[in-house]
């Protein structure tokens, strides 16, 4: 897994995205500081930490919602590496729109809850400027099949799913347009375990099969074994160790590492 | 025709002179970039917002003596709020009034486009309740600006897919969203969307005033006007199976009207004065005598005792 990894950042050599020494602060609170990493096509980068360390500031950092008080986000767009924050909003917004996807901790912020599901989907494709209903619908129907909803719930409202089915709802409207790179902020949180499970079977498939690059930020230890690629732990808005997921959760040299990892009940 | 008589009490107009200076100003705006919404210094008018007010500023800041105005509601000349508008600026001012589209250079209305094609040189003044077509996918008016200074409009077909989604077509038949001069999307404001394609290239000055949200916008003559639509659901307008009751016209929008208590019912013009001027030209409905037996035609110049 990892060997193909490597192999794969031969063949394609750039970063898609590259952090340099990101902070940023709430008037004297820390949100986030010198956070430095890269991530490449077709990699998953989990960061884990516990609340209030800073992952979600980050996250809303590097997916072009929060402007940074420091540092920069290079974004590889068209061949050319650029920096998220010198473009024009409108550009940027649309690169939002198109080049990567954020999958909410609630759907309900990810989502439009008086638009049929169909409708949710199909957005991003109208954005785009398709502008063949035919055409949206059966894309509409390929995805919402994807994610395991049935065709006979493409008019049903996103209050009419389960939870499970509306954050399995929000990940179709995330990946139809086809992004570069998600960003997932607690994907599994609220759900229970056996539905955590087909969400986190269907991530990893999906991912794969997509070869999109993908940053998870989690509390849970047990979803970032499951799904990255790398991992980095963060601690009062600072990184305290990084490396591959494995290492890092079976062999932690960070103090704080030590203490997340032993604090995991073992099923 | 009236010759009405200017209430020296009042600014001619009503409005004060600066008040119709900056109006002009957000008007200028507005012909200047077709369909965006340029925000203005709405006053207090002599009636509640939400009853045409920014309607009756705009055509306050635009008219002069020579002027003819003309005030509909619904299509209709007849109706309250247009008898109530009309006196307001016969007072105000004293212009001379009219029924007949032809006759007016200035046309406030609510709701409807007349019937007869306007000409170069004639001004609509539309009175616009909700100004925002992005308002029901984006609550937040700092958002809708950004939308429409980039123009991200895919949100506005999620509307359309829903109507065919459920109901197989696009259902909305008023307020219908259009693409002003391949640039802004605007709402129509209430007006059905039958009226749509007669706002394409029109030869006449079209404004719009929302008084309550303070927005003036304006589709400047000649100008392209396009009901937003999918590839495979063109846009199409309402029809009817036959035709008017009272003048035969097959070309006009019609309106229901209830004529008893035991389900009788005839579908009449909702442009009066379209009516009047065919039934004067010796067109007759096939209800044409029940509506007169009824005393729902036979207007009195003046407007008191319309039944």
């Amino acid at each position: 897994m990892s060997l193909e990894r490597v192999h794969d950042m031969n063949a394609e050599p750039d970063p898609i995205l590259i952090a340099q020494k990101l902070t940023k602060l709430y008037g004297d609170r820390i949100g986030c500081r010198d956070v430095s990493f890269s991530l490449w096509p077709g990699e998953v980068l989990g960061v884990v930490g516990e609340s209030g360390s800073g992952k979600s500031t980050l996250l809303r950092c590097l997916a072009g919602i929060d402007r940074p008080t420091g540092g920069e986000v290079m974004f590889r767009h068209a061949d050319k590496p650029i920096s998220l924050f010198d473009i024009p909003e409108p550009t940027r917004r649309k690169l939002m729109r198109t080049e990567w996807g954020i999958v909410h901790q609630n759907p309900r912020d990810g989502l439009r809850m008086d638009v049929s599901a169909g409708g949710n989907v199909g957005e991003r494709l109208m954005d785009r400027g398709d502008r063949h209903y035919g055409k949206i619908r059966a894309a509409a129907i390929d995805w919402l099949t994807r994610v395991e909803i049935g065709e006979d719930r493409i008019d049903d409202r996103p209050r009419q799913f389960s939870g499970g089915m509306q954050q399995r709802l929000q990940i179709a409207r995330v990946l139809v347009p086809e992004p570069r790179l998600v960003f997932m902020d607690e994907p599994t949180g609220g759900l229970d375990v056996s539905v955590q499970a087909r969400l986190l079977d269907l991530l990893r498939v999906l991912v794969r099969d997509l070869g999109i690059a993908a940053v998870i930020v989690t509390h849970d230890l047990a979803v970032a074994r499951l799904l990255t690629d790398r991992l980095m732990v963060m601690k009062d808005g600072a990184v305290v160790e990084e490396g591959l997921t494995d290492q890092v959760l079976d062999d932690p040299q960070h103090a704080y590492t030590q203490l997340l990892t032993s604090a995991v009940l073992a099923a | 025709m009236n010759t009405p008589h200017h209430d020296p009490d009042y600014n001619f107009g009503y409005l004060d002179e600066q008040t119709k200076r900056m109006v002009r100003r957000a008007l200028l705006k507005a012909i200047a970039i077709p369909g965006y919404q340029v925000p203005f210094g709405s006053r207090e008018m002599p009636l509640a917002r939400g009853w045409g007010t920014g309607g009756i500023q705009i055509t306050a800041a635009l008219i002069g003596p020579a002027d003819t105005l003309k005030v509909i509601d619904q299509g209709a000349d007849d109706t309250t709020n247009a008898v109530s508008i009309r006196r307001f600026f016969e007072r105000v001012s004293g212009v001379a009034t009219t029924e007949l589209t032809e006759d007016a250079t200035i046309i406030q209305t609510r709701h409807r486009i007349p019937e007869k094609p306007l000409e170069a040189g004639q001004i609509l003044v539309y009175q616009v309740p909700q100004p925002e077509p992005l308002r029901k996918l984006e609550p937040s008016e700092a958002e809708t600006r950004k939308m429409h200074a980039w123009a991200e409009y895919g949100g506005m077909y999620v509307r359309l897919y829903e109507d065919i989604a459920r109901y197989g077509h696009v259902a909305t038949t008023y307020s219908y969203p259009v693409l002003v001069n391949g640039r802004y999307v605007m709402s129509p404001t209430p007006i059905p969307k039958f009226d749509n394609p007669k706002m394409d290239d029109m030869p006449a000055l079209q404004l719009f005033g929302a008084g309550r949200e303070k927005r003036i916008y304006a589709i400047p003559p000649y100008t392209s006007v396009k009901s937003l639509d999918f590839e495979d659901h063109p846009f199409t307008v309402q029809s009817w199976t036959e035709p008017c009751a009272l003048c035969a016209a097959n070309d006009s929008y019609l309106d229901e009207v209830i004529t008893d208590d035991r389900g009788g019912r005839m579908f009449v013009c909702s442009d009066s004065s379209y009516c009047e001027d065919r039934r004067a030209k010796g067109h007759v409905g096939k209800e044409l005598a029940t509506a007169e037996a009824l005393a729902y035609v036979g207007h009195v110049e003046g407007g008191s005792d319309v039944a």
